[in-house]
């Protein structure tokens, strides 16, 4: 795999060869994340968020498989039963917070693996699958999140249920009949929390087996790295282990002190208060917004007001879409032939409007709708003073 | 990258002391350890009965009701318990027989309360596999010893609850327990 000078497996001892004839198992190990993969050695600390998504991955589906021993998928009992793992569970507590902030950080760490592959043209020939599986990645793990946020029950899970299921209603004929199927019902209800509560834990091994792909299609062509330059031999590259293991430990050790302070002193920091009241079909919250990773998506959404040919709420879930399953053709909207941004004084200066406008838009999405009930997710709000 | 290994080696050969980098990498490997296992311990301890399963820890019975010769079954900590008033002549039959004869000797004495010897408190969970033996209802079989017997695997118990034929191996478990009143008994 990788660049032609990847060293190939060699057993050190009898044992070590018996197994590698019968299951290589060691040699993909070797192979993927040992000394076997040759790394361009001139990665900077952006190369490191791919290691901390796969980390924060596997930090959701343990604290997760341990919340689903203590949850209960039961309209009368979800909300009752987070209580009971907040408060009876040993370290509930630190699980329920450990895997509710994990959320966020996964994003974190993606949202950066994102834009690190956007700016260095990691999406560009030979590693448009690298993309195009990461972005399938992404779109995973936004239904996952949505799905797991519902399940706790509360005022902001059950609306945001409603919300989200709503937006097939947009569709013209189709849109209705999906949304009832989606549900099982009229309204969220207890059809809904089960099939979520399924969905919730069956996506994640979805998402790990895509990661499987998308290392592999990775390690073909081998890392990108900043300058966009093809490594030409050995002398350019370093082997993953002990070198990048190296790099990524520290920096994996960095990040998680970030988490911990979020898990340990403020863990509802990025939360909801309102996610604290049971859920209840006959009052919206005052305030609903989606969590922050959703932001620039919900100002998208709300920001049609007016029908143009389709109506409004059409083109508000089109745009959103829209927005995600465009990047799937940036391997071939995007033409030239040099990879890093570094080199692309133009493109750097759409790449920071891009990054200017994602924060403009998350900006207005998570702001309250305090003006009327027009578009005012088309120019910031006055304040974004936020209770909570 | 040639030069500094060389270097290296050439240092590790003049003096056998620890190089810096060694150090580094054994303490950050420790450290990470450490941590790690530490993480475990949560993941581990929130299988262990949680708060509200404790708090169901200790329970209170009313026994006024019950006439010598009936038992009744109650629940603590979700297994099943046992208390039966004992007639004299099952008190009697239980001081009879003779230590030596059983599997697991105790007297009826070390099995209940001073000057309470009647009250016979045991769980109801078979020492065998953990079925409940029968023996408490009325009419149910009370086994060839008169006290309790298992219909899983046919352990037979003494009027004392010990162990008398049958595969298991120990008298019915005596819970921790007293009389808080002449009338209520408090288990755990």
């Amino acid at each position: 795999m990788s660049f032609a000078w990847a060293k190939p497996y060699e057993p050190k001892t009898d044992i070590g060869r018996w197994i590698d004839e019968r299951l290589p198992l060691p040699r993909l190990v070797y192979g993927a994340i040992g000394g076997g993969y040759p790394v361009p050695r001139n990665l900077n600390y952006f190369w490191n968020f791919g290691v901390l998504s796969g980390l924060f991955l596997t930090i959701q589906i343990v604290t997760g498989i341990v919340l689903a021993m203590h949850y209960y998928s039961y309209a009368d009992g979800a909300f009752t039963s987070v209580e009971r793992i907040m408060r009876d569970v040993n370290a509930g507590w630190l699980i329920r917070y450990a895997h509710a902030n994990g959320a966020s950080f996964f994003f974190v760490a993606v949202y950066i693996h994102i834009f690190r592959g956007l700016y260095y043209g990691s999406y560009k020939a030979p590693r448009e699958l690298v993309w195009m599986l990461g972005l399938v990645i992404y779109l995973l793990m936004m239904a996952t999140a949505f799905l797991g946020y519902v399940l706790p029950w509360g005022q902001m899970s059950y609306w945001g249920a409603q919300v989200i299921t709503g937006f097939f209603s947009a569709f013209p004929l189709v849109g209705e009949p999906i949304r009832v199927w989606l549900l099982g019902g009229y309204a969220p209800d207890q059809a809904a929390l089960t099939r979520f509560f399924s969905l919730h834990y069956l996506l994640p091994f979805v998402i790990a087996g895509v990661v499987i792909l998308h290392i592999w299609s990775l390690h073909i062509p081998g890392s990108n790295n900043p300058t966009g330059v093809d490594v030409k031999d050995e002398k350019d590259t370093l082997p993953f282990h002990p070198f990048y293991t190296a790099k990524d430990g520290w920096f994996v050790g960095a990040f998680l002190t970030v988490y911990a302070v979020f898990v340990f002193f403020m863990p509802n920091a990025l939360g909801h208060a309102d996610n604290y009241i049971p859920a209840n079909p006959l009052a919206t919250p005052a305030h609903i917004v989606p969590e922050w990773y959703f932001w620039p998506f919900y100002a998208i959404l709300r920001a049609f007001t007016v029908d143009f040919i389709l109506p409004a709420k059409l083109w508000g879930v089109l745009a959103m879409f829209g927005s995600i399953l465009l990047l799937f053709f940036l391997p071939w909207l995007d033409r030239s032939p040099v990879r890093s941004g570094n080199y692309r004084p133009v493109f750097k200066r759409f790449y920071l409007l891009l990054v200017v406008d994602v924060l403009v838009l998350g900006w207005c999405g998570g702001a309250p709708r305090n003006r009327s009930t027009s578009a005012s997710a088309r120019l910031p709000p006055p304040t974004i003073s936020r209770t909570s | 990258m040639a030069t500094l290994e060389e270097t290296n080696a050439a240092k590790v050969e003049a003096d056998h002391s620890l190089r810096r980098r060694d150090f580094i990498n054994i303490a950050a490997v420790s450290f990470a350890g450490v941590g790690g296992a530490v993480a475990v311990l949560p993941l581990v301890n929130q299988m262990s009965p949680s708060a509200d399963v404790l708090a169901l820890a200790s329970i209170e019975v009313d026994v006024s009701k019950i006439q010598p010769g009936q038992a009744i079954k109650t629940s603590w900590r979700k297994q099943p318990v046992f208390i039966r008033n004992l007639t004299p002549k099952e008190v009697a039959d239980a001081k009879a027989v003779p230590l030596s004869e059983l599997r697991d000797p105790q007297s009826l004495a070390e099995r209940t309360k001073p000057g309470k010897e009647n009250w016979l408190v045991t769980l109801g969970v078979c020492t065998h596999l953990g079925c409940v033996p029968l023996g408490v209802g009325e009419g149910e079989n009370r086994g060839p010893f008169g006290g309790y017997f298992c219909p899983c695997h046919g352990s037979a118990y003494d009027t004392a609850a010990r162990i008398r034929s049958g595969p298991a191996p120990t008298n019915l478990l005596v819970p921790e327990y007293e009389f808080t009143s002449p009338t209520v008994v408090t288990i755990g």
